[in-house]
């Protein structure tokens, strides 16, 4: 045996490239349905768990994966927004804390969250790093995004326009940032927030600008009392001590936009009474993310079934594959075998060398599915945290 | 060594078919320790004769013996056992493995019958610096001239020190000073260890110097 083994291991190792590629594409194969189930495993713990600690989101009527992909996972879906004054009526309420989430612009591909400050308790986030959102401009950053974009407090970061070439739009703000949050394994860390004034002021609803009272060079006209500014009128793209008091907003802010309201019911009886009083609105829809999270999951395990069946298809397909390249390798190599028994090698030892040489090809293979899985097992938070 | 332990033939017969290729050898003695030529033209069955002297060919009929062993009754895997420890064998394509060293080729017998020792290292590095290819032993014998692969097949048929050496024109891809030297060694060998070597040859400045010789032609008319 040991002579066999001897013999089917030099043949696998002078043709090494080949077998590592037979044994690669056969790990791959039977390791695919394997990192496939820890994927969805991993993936089905963490939205789970993200939306079983939000109990109650209200929202624009629409799709409520949307919603929920929005309010949880800080996604700019096309959702209509929703008027800031339904925050206040909610508030009015007195049964749930109310918290807002504005989600629309990004910078440096993160996304910036317009919120309040109860959001950073709710979520168990605490500053790792400076302090919190004290004035407009000012933003806190997620673990993960200051220590990949190197951020820290006293640093700046830039807003990114929704459109490069958009001359008319509106400018990116430079933002300061005055603290570094904590981890908490979720979508916050990748986060960026604000208060819901500054996104708003990101959005142009809000800006600051030079004093045309004492300017009278960058004043365009007079109109029913106001005063009208001109081209050269300087703009601020910065919230400074020495300029925050020229920003101001127009129009009426409680038809400002939100994203989403998270809804914190005070006790079982008043997250019922909310969903049946939202159950009634035509413009407004409460959801609970557990239940869409469920449907979403029932979906997704649906789908691993649909693929499961599909990689089984393509392992046995691989399998014959295998046994075809192994059947044409031993034909091919027929002298070889023939020489073998005209030398006096046993038959038994004969079949042995090819056993051997398919037993070599397929522990590489278990070696290389078993390294994809624990690759799989280690990468699967970052993988759903890019597909998210 | 006993007259019993020589080669032993009688009444063999042979055919590939009906109305293919035979072969028929009426009788055929070689003592232990000498050495027999078969010779003829190609085509002539030398090739044939050999395979059914070493077991490779069932006969149709007739005896063959190897010492005590009756080739023509034993099954396949007596006598591939009979021929991994009793036999050496050379081949007219050397019948190397291209994928193993030199040395792997030569201990492949005793790879499989579990006696590559010290003993028989010293054996090969002995055999291999008397057919000037020492100097290759970690070398791939794909990597090899013709002639220095026939010097490996040699090697390998005489390493273990077998009973009986068959060779298959074994100097075929050597010029006649390096065919020389492997023929003188092949003699030497069998008649200083009491071994029977039967060598198929087309070189008749060769067949003086063995102890017999058989003309297949001869046979055929036999």
């Amino acid at each position: 045996m040991k002579a066999a083994f001897h013999l089917a291991a030099r043949y696998v190792m002078r043709h090494r490239i080949q077998s590592a590629l037979l044994a690669g594409a056969l790990g791959l194969v039977f390791a695919l349905p394997l990192c496939l189930r820890v994927l969805i495993e991993h993936a089905q713990q963490e939205l789970r768990a993200r939306a079983a600690a939000t109990p109650q989101i209200v929202g624009t009527r629409g799709s409520a994966l949307d919603l929920m992909m929005t309010a949880l996972y800080f996604k700019r879906e096309n959702l209509l927004p929703l008027p800031f004054g339904a925050l206040t009526e909610l508030r009015h309420n007195h049964s749930a804390t109310a918290i807002p989430l504005h989600v629309r612009y990004q910078a440096q591909s993160a996304p910036i969250v317009g919120t309040e400050l109860e959001y950073f308790p709710f979520r168990g986030l605490h500053l790792a790093a400076g302090k919190q959102l004290s004035r407009l401009g000012d933003c806190v950053v997620g673990a993960a995004l200051a220590k990949k974009r190197g951020l820290q407090p006293g640093g700046h970061i830039f807003s990114t326009p929704e459109q490069a070439f958009d001359m008319a739009g509106v400018y990116p703000l430079k933002m300061r940032v005055t603290g570094v949050l904590t981890p908490n394994g979720t979508p916050d860390d990748e986060a960026l927030f604000v208060d819901l004034k500054t996104a708003w002021l990101i959005e142009g609803r809000s800006h600051g600008h030079d004093d045309l009272q004492k300017d009278a060079s960058v004043v365009l006209k007079k109109k029913e009392g106001n005063l009208i500014g001109n081209a050269a009128v300087r703009m601020f793209n910065e919230v400074t001590d020495a300029n925050i008091a020229s920003f101001h907003f127009h129009g009426d802010v409680s038809t400002y936009p939100i994203s989403a309201v998270l809804l914190l019911p005070q006790s079982a009886k008043a997250e019922a009474l909310l969903a049946g009083q939202f159950a009634r609105s035509k413009e407004q829809q409460l959801i609970r993310p557990r239940d869409e999270m469920e449907a979403l999951l029932t979906q997704l395990v649906r789908l691993e079934g649909f693929a499961a069946s599909a990689l089984l298809l393509t392992a046995t397909a691989a399998l014959l594959v295998t046994a075809l390249v192994f059947a044409l390798s031993f034909r091919l190599r027929q002298r070889e075998f023939a020489t073998l028994e005209d030398v006096g090698v046993s038959r038994f030892s004969l079949i042995s060398v090819k056993v051997l040489e398919v037993l070599i090809v397929g522990l590489a293979a278990a070696v290389i599915g078993l390294l994809l899985f624990q690759f799989s097992s280690l990468a699967a938070p970052y993988l759903l945290r890019w597909a998210l | 060594m006993s007259a019993s332990a020589g080669l032993h033939v009688s009444n063999l017969r042979f055919a590939y078919s009906a109305e293919g290729f035979r072969v028929h050898v009426p009788q055929l003695e070689l003592a232990a320790g000498k050495a027999l030529a078969l010779a003829g033209p190609s085509g002539a069955g030398k090739s044939t004769l050999l395979r059914l002297l070493t077991g490779l060919l069932t006969p149709t009929a007739g005896k063959v013996s190897l010492g005590t062993a009756q080739m023509d009754t034993m099954t396949h895997e007596a006598r591939r056992a009979f021929r991994l420890q009793h036999i050496g064998l050379v081949f007219q394509d050397f019948a190397l493995l291209d994928y193993l060293t030199v040395t792997e080729n030569i201990l492949l017998p005793h790879q499989f019958r579990g006696t590559a020792d010290a003993a028989v290292r010293t054996k090969m590095l002995d055999l291999t610096q008397r057919l000037h290819i020492d100097r290759y032993l970690d070398q791939r014998v794909s990597h090899l001239s013709q002639g220095e692969r026939q010097r490996v097949a040699v090697a390998r048929a005489l390493v273990h020190e077998p009973q009986f050496v068959f060779a298959d024109e074994p100097t075929a891809s050597l010029d006649p000073a390096r065919g020389r030297i492997v023929v003188d060694m092949l003699l030497e060998d069998a008649r200083k260890r009491g071994a029977c070597l039967v060598m198929v040859t087309h070189d008749p400045n060769l067949l003086p110097l063995f102890d017999q010789t058989v003309r297949m032609e001869d046979l055929a008319t036999a």
